[in-house]
């Protein structure tokens, strides 16, 4: 056993968060390591994105924990996220369409003196990190509103990576792409985790998770429905957890979970 | 042999371009990308301040066609000045435009801070500055209590602003109680914002060669701190084009106005609340923040921008130069009464940004337009009133002007939709 060496990068234990009568998410666990995929699905409604919005600060919960590298810690603001080092890509990209590529990178984490923003040095940073992440947009100087959604979604998630942040939660990144644009996003993820980033990818495409994740976890109607290890999980095992035609207990959670640990 | 005899040495096999022919064509394709960006951005629906510029020729030509007085130094002078209450007021509705919301308070506010003016500095004699400035905050008290009943409670700017806009009309009749008209003092403070020329010619000129040399500067250091980073700059010529525009333009204007009594001091004030606001919009961290809520509130949000101090701001910077422009209109008729900051006032603010090309829509605009679009607005006043036809031509006009600028907007708006924007 190991897990008692490294805490896990960040763990929800017993998250819980209702919109008046709507319960979004019931006593949620989940355990993200540094240099793994873990891949959120669920059907419409599940609660994949709450939980997003839930770690990355912009909607707190109203109950549980959130351990950050083995102590609870809280965050009530999109900026403690980024304080820790989670970075968002958020499904609507959450960009700013009338400003140029460089003003959405560094929304929010303006490089200034004096607050007199320094454009030229953002410029460079900006250029810096699209050719590491080999992504090609057409000018760094045009409204984010002239771009495709490929383009769009590089924006996004050079923005995550500025901050050199530890863990990237990513919801539905390849949802509205085509073949290659999603090949491109993968092959940036992979690059992420042979970096030790932790990624929490949300995404509806099985595919995907096969091609890509090292975990996923399922949830269904809010609540945790099963932990799986995507190499010895069938597709179907995981289809019929995602739409509820099993019911895994925890203790096979929690004992799949040691499994893996070894 | 089928290539032309006069090609460009360049284009010949073999032989290596001279230097001239280099930057010829260096040259040639520098001009054709400029073109290919101008075509793409009307295309596109940016077209910036160009249809007001057009406009406003326009507008010109055709006063000066049924009037020989209209372009006289004198009119241009006191278009100038008369211009500079309005400009004010619509400086404060432009931030207000950027975040996509409006404010329609701003002409109450603006005489409700004549008439607070003028009761603590002539009825109660407190002195004129200490006066001024209590008048200014008040404005832009108006403003933090709009700015938290929008940001904070979460009801509609357009009816806090119009809930505003009866309240601090109805305080303002309250303050001047039933003295009516209050006058100013001829040679104080206030009187002199729009009375005092600067009769030195040298001072219009002088000004003017140091707007042009701080443009250029500035300009040439951004391109320096480009270049040493390695990014594409703009070059020279370029610059240079631009500063030989911006030259022609303000040397112009100091020529017409020396003409007349020389530079009006209410100009130099209004140029200079224009240039540093505009200044505080593109380049500080605050202006980047009032432009992302403008393209997108929740995307703000998400990137941890204090949406409700940023919007609170904005209505308190809104208030504030209402209440300048008050003390300016104020200032031109050196009194403050019952019907200040009353009639279209708040209508020609809100028409001068957007005709200036600040649009309704959030998140594109500057505080030029409310310049550009208080100079139009002006000039139709004062067309009108040399041609002698009543007001109702004037409102007529105005109305069909602000028309077209919103018409332009919303087709900018629709070529961007078009073009997979917005």
């Amino acid at each position: 056993m190991t897990s008692g060496a490294t805490p896990p990068l960040l763990a929800l234990r017993g998250v819980s968060r209702r919109f008046g009568a709507v319960r979004a998410l019931i006593d949620v666990d989940l355990e993200i390591r540094a240099g793994r995929v873990i891949a959120l699905v669920g059907d419409n409604g599940a609660g994949k994105t709450t939980l997003v919005n839930v770690v990355s600060g912009v909607d707190p919960p109203d109950v549980g924990v959130i351990e950050w590298e083995g102590r609870p810690v809280r965050i009530t603001h999109p900026r403690d996220a980024q304080a820790l080092g989670i970075a968002t890509v958020h499904q609507d990209l959450a960009l700013c369409e009338n400003l140029d590529v460089v003003g959405n990178v560094f929304l929010g984490r303006e490089i200034h003196s004096y607050g007199f923003l320094d454009e030229p040095v953002m410029e460079n940073r900006t250029r810096d990190l699209f050719r590491m992440l080999s992504a090609r947009v057409p000018d760094l100087r045009l409204p984010v509103a002239t771009l495709s959604g490929g383009q769009r979604q590089t924006v996004a998630i050079s923005r995550s990576l500025l901050g050199q942040p530890k863990l990237i939660l990513l919801d539905e990144p390849t949802a509205a792409l085509g073949v290659e644009q999603t090949a491109h996003v993968l092959e940036c993820i992979d690059d992420m985790r042979d970096r030790g980033l932790g990624v929490l990818l949300i995404t509806h495409d099985l595919g995907v998770v096969k091609a890509i994740a090292d975990r996923v976890s399922v949830l269904r109607l809010g609540r945790n429905n099963g932990f799986f290890d995507v190499n010895t999980t069938s597709q179907e095992d995981i289809v019929s957890s995602i739409t509820g035609a099993t019911h895994s207990d925890f203790k096979y959670c929690e004992q799949d979970e040691i499994d893996w640990e070894l | 042999m089928r290539r032309p005899r006069n090609a460009a040495p360049g284009e010949c096999g073999g032989r290596p371009p001279t230097k001239n022919a280099r930057s010829a064509v260096i040259k040639r394709a520098a001009v054709n990308r400029h073109l290919a960006t101008f075509g793409r951005r009307l295309k596109a629906g940016e077209l910036g301040s160009v249809p007001v510029l057009l406009g406003l020729a326009a507008i010109w030509m055709v006063f000066q066609a049924l009037n020989s007085q209209f372009l006289s130094a004198r009119n241009l002078s006191n278009i100038s000045v008369d211009m500079v209450g309005t400009g004010m007021i619509a400086v404060g509705i432009v931030f207000v435009l950027l975040l996509g919301e409006i404010d329609l308070s701003v002409g109450s506010v603006s005489g409700l801070a004549a008439a607070a003016f003028a009761v603590l500095n002539v009825n109660l004699g407190m002195a004129e500055g200490v006066a001024a400035l209590v008048a200014i905050l008040v404005g832009s008290a108006t403003g933090v209590v709009q700015g938290f009943f929008f940001a904070k409670v979460g009801v509609p700017s357009f009816v806090v602003t119009l809930a505003g806009l009866l309240s601090w009309n109805g305080l303002m009749l309250y303050i001047l109680g039933s003295t009516g008209t209050i006058n100013l003092d001829d040679e104080g403070l206030v009187a002199l914002l729009t009375s005092y020329y600067f009769n030195d010619v040298a001072v219009a000129y002088t000004l003017a060669a140091a707007g042009t040399a701080a443009y250029f500067l500035v300009s040439y250091h951004d391109s320096r701190c480009r270049r040493s980073l390695g990014l594409g700059s703009r070059p020279l010529g370029d610059i240079a084009l631009h500063t030989a525009m911006v030259a022609v333009a303000v040397f112009a204007a100091a020529y017409v106005l020396n003409r007349f009594q020389g530079l009006p001091l209410a100009l130099l004030i209004f140029l200079l609340v224009v240039i540093a606001l505009e200044c505080i919009l593109r380049r500080t961290l605050y202006g980047r923040a009032i432009y992302a809520l403008g393209g997108g509130v929740e995307a703000a949000r998400k990137a941890g921008l204090k949406v409700a101090w940023v919007r609170i701001s904005v209505f308190t910077i809104s208030g504030t130069m209402a209440a300048v422009g008050g003390l300016f209109l104020a200032s031109r008729v050196a009194s403050a009464s019952q019907t200040s900051g009353s009639g279209n006032l708040l209508i020609n603010a809100i028409a001068a940004a957007v005709i200036g090309g600040t649009s309704l829509f959030g998140g594109r605009g500057s505080t030029w337009s409310a310049l550009l679009g208080a100079l139009v607005i002006q000039s139709i006043a004062s067309g009108v009133a040399l041609m002698g036809v009543p007001t109702a031509a004037e409102y007529m006009i105005t109305g069909g002007v602000l028309l077209l600028a919103v018409v332009i907007d919303s087709l900018s708006r629709r070529a961007q939709k078009a073009h997979g924007r917005i």
